[in-house]
């Protein structure tokens, strides 16, 4: 994964509230296999008709074209566990999320694939919104010093204290976690015996 | 075991029981007892092939075919070809790696969440996940149970283990007794209608008091299951002799001697007296309704007397043009009684409500009349259908002019391509109203399987209490 440490990219404003994974990515696309990328069925059934003509959509303003950070109102990415929803926004391009609270599978999916969700407070949310105006700007998000900078202002960022060390790294779960292999199989054998019916 | 004196809740004493180790930052290492994967796994599978990676242990893991599979019928060759690619990407991906799958043509098949308590796979003290957020509704027989992402399936099939910070922890306590008509799921719609649909966000919900104590553990899956919609990590409630006489005999239960051992365990699993949490919340039981959801949010809920809200009268500019933008979705206008709300076609499905005494409720309000708008009834599971069957309740929804088809996700999702035509209004008994999530365009209303019955009848959102009156 690549490491997360510093952006200065185009962010796009989305104020709204409650944007789930259905509306990220509608479910009849996740059937797709990976390969060809989910870009293009993010926030779909919002960036095109019934009939696939483009609507007016904040995304598909000419201005929005190489955004790499999405700014939105509370609750995130609630809903389904769907990782695909984290794919089609990592493959559209965004590299981070500003919001004031996200559902929580969703922040760890993202975490997961070098999408950094920046928590922000509902007021500095709306502020940043507002530096924004309505189209997209220039953002630049620090990760080690957990500010984001909108013009000669520093909003603070919350980040989970080992997220954000993931992330600095670009590390990956499954290998940190067979380096502990030996303490896995001493707790499995001391459980086994504690709980016998569990695995039987 | 080490005995701690200071007092724990139910969450804490499973989640000690499953930590392998802390690191440096604070989040702790968890032993998966139970892993359940289903056709949306693929995902998960193919980050495992990539790397060369095995299932750690195999007999852990339970594969389900639900997201996908037909319901007319079990034909696998009236679904498209990507649906089948999908369905048949789980048989493969189980098959190498030695994991046991509830196919298809498998009588215990069904909606994962529905099949692990009615298999006896689910059981008080477990920590038990899946890489669907329903997995909270595992809860309601005292299990620490939480879904998860695709990633971390991979992780869970390639190790057995999760890396998860505590979440804290929030008591809802219904204290008195529900009214007639009333039921687990106007509890859950509720609950997050006053705390939002992320109030419980990075907290462990335990249900407790006298209005949950009451519930069948049916009605406690219910409410588990919804627990997600209100941002819960996960919901539980304290195992009693409820839970234990609903788990015991069933076939994966524990079984003798290994039962005695087992429910000596599980009677230790409540949350002592004095232990604190880090939020509660309580609510009186007389002072629920029946619920309905007017907007695209499980949190835009009101009680089913009501009228839809106005944007005029929302407490700033923003929410003003979010209730604008949920009324528009929704083709709604302001003020409109609840009650006057037309519908096109009604669901009756799901892992929140189609187990049986779901069937047998809506059944109830059904029985002997007829439906003006059609719809389909999708039970939880394979034998869920054939216990309703055996009941008559088949007949009963067949006679009142519904479809009875077979057991999958069906319309909650719309995957296998049952879905709700753009535009058009189901009162439905899933657990999301969301934008298109029963189709693009779709129109949800959530409601219990009575109420649902009911809009069956008159065409409209009605309140169950006037129709049974
Ligand atoms: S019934 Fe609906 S909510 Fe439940 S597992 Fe299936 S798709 Fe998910």
């Amino acid at each position: 994964m690549t490491p997360f440490t510093e952006l200065s990219a185009l962010a796009c404003p989305l104020p709204l509230e409650n944007v789930d994974t259905d509306q990220l990515i509608p479910a009849r696309f996740m059937k797709e296999s990976r390969d060809k990328g989910y870009g293009g069925f993010l926030l779909h059934d919002m960036r095109f008709g019934a009939d696939g003509t483009p609507t007016d959509f904040v995304l598909n303003d000419a201005r929005a074209k190489g955004s790499e950070i999405l700014v939105a109102r509370r609750n995130f990415g609630a809903g389904s566990s769907r990782e695909a929803a984290v794919y089609a926004l990592v493959d559209y391009g965004f590299r981070c999320v500003i919001a004031p609270s996200f559902g929580d599978i969703f922040s760890s999916n993202s975490v997961n694939n070098g999408l950094l969700p920046a928590l922000v407070s509902e007021k500095d949310c709306e502020a940043i919104l507002d530096a924004l105006g309505d189209r997209p700007g220039e953002l630049r998000v620090d990760l080690n010093a957990q500010t984001i900078t909108a013009g000669d202002r520093d909003f603070p960022f919350e980040i989970n204290a080992t997220w954000k060390i993931k992330l600095l790294n670009g590390w990956d779960d499954i290998d940190l976690t067979r380096a502990r292999a030996e303490d896995i199989e001493r707790f499995r054998e001391h459980y086994t015996a504690a709980y016998p019916w569990v695995t039987s | 075991m080490v005995v701690k004196k200071a007092p724990r809740t139910l969450f804490d004493k499973i989640w000690d029981a499953h930590e392998i180790l802390r690191n440096e930052s604070g989040q702790s290492l968890l032993w998966i007892d139970r892993h359940f994967v289903h056709e949306g796994s693929f995902h998960a599978f193919n980050k495992l092939n990539a790397r060369d990676l095995k299932v750690a242990h195999p007999a852990l893991t339970t594969g389900i075919a639900d997201h996908y599979v037909p319901t007319r019928g079990r034909s696998i060759q009236v679904v498209t070809d990507k649906v089948r690619s999908v369905i048949e990407q789980l048989e493969h991906n189980t098959r190498e790696h030695g994991v046991t799958l509830l196919g298809l043509d498998d009588p215990r098949q069904g909606i994962v969440h529905v099949v692990g308590p009615e298999q006896g796979l689910t059981q008080p003290g477990l920590l038990m996940v899946c890489g669907d957020s329903h997995t909270s509704t595992h809860g309601a027989l005292g299990a620490l149970a939480f879904g998860i992402g695709a990633s971390e399936v991979a992780h869970v099939l390639a190790t057995q283990t999760l890396w998860q910070t505590r979440p804290k922890r929030l008591r809802i306590t219904v204290d008195g007794r529900l009214g007639a008509g009333v039921t687990a799921k106007d509890i859950a719609l509720a609950w997050i209608a006053r705390l939002g649909a992320d109030g419980a966000r990075g907290h462990a919900i335990e249900y407790a008091g006298e209005a949950i104590r009451a519930l069948s553990v049916e009605a406690r899956l219910t409410l588990c299951n919804l627990s997600i919609e209100g941002g819960g990590r996960c919901g539980m409630i304290a195992p009693d002799d409820k839970t234990l006489a609903y788990l015991k005999g069933r076939p994966d239960a524990p079984e003798g001697e290994q039962w005695e051992q087992a429910e000596h365990y599980w009677r230790t699993l409540h949350s002592d007296e004095g232990a604190v949490f880090d939020r509660e919340v309580t609510l009186r039981a007389e002072e629920i309704a029946p619920q309905v959801t007017w907007g695209v949010s499980p949190e835009e809920a009101l009680p089913i007397d009501g009228t839809v809200p106005d944007p005029a009268r929302a407490a700033s500019p923003a929410k003003a043009r979010q209730i604008q933008d949920s009324l528009d979705y929704m083709g709604l206008r302001a003020g409109q009684k609840l009650t006057e709300v037309a519908v096109d076609s009604v669901f009756i499905g799901s892992c929140t409500n189609a187990r049986l005494e779901d069937l047998r409720a809506a059944a109830e309000v059904l029985r002997g009349r007829h439906c003006r708008v059609p719809g389909i009834v999708s039970p939880g599971s394979t034998q869920v259908k054939q216990q309703a069957e055996a009941e008559g309740l088949d007949r009963v929804f067949i006679d009142a002019g519904l479809e009875w088809r077979e057991s999958g996700c069906s319309m909650c999702v719309g995957m296998n391509g049952d879905q709700v035509g753009s535009g058009e209004r189901c009162a439905s008994t899933t657990n999301r109203n969301f934008k298109g999530r029963q189709g693009p365009g779709a129109r949800t209303h959530l409601m219990s399987p009575a109420m649902v019955a009911a809009a069956s009848l008159t065409g409209h959102l009605t309140d169950i209490r006037e129709l049974t009156r």
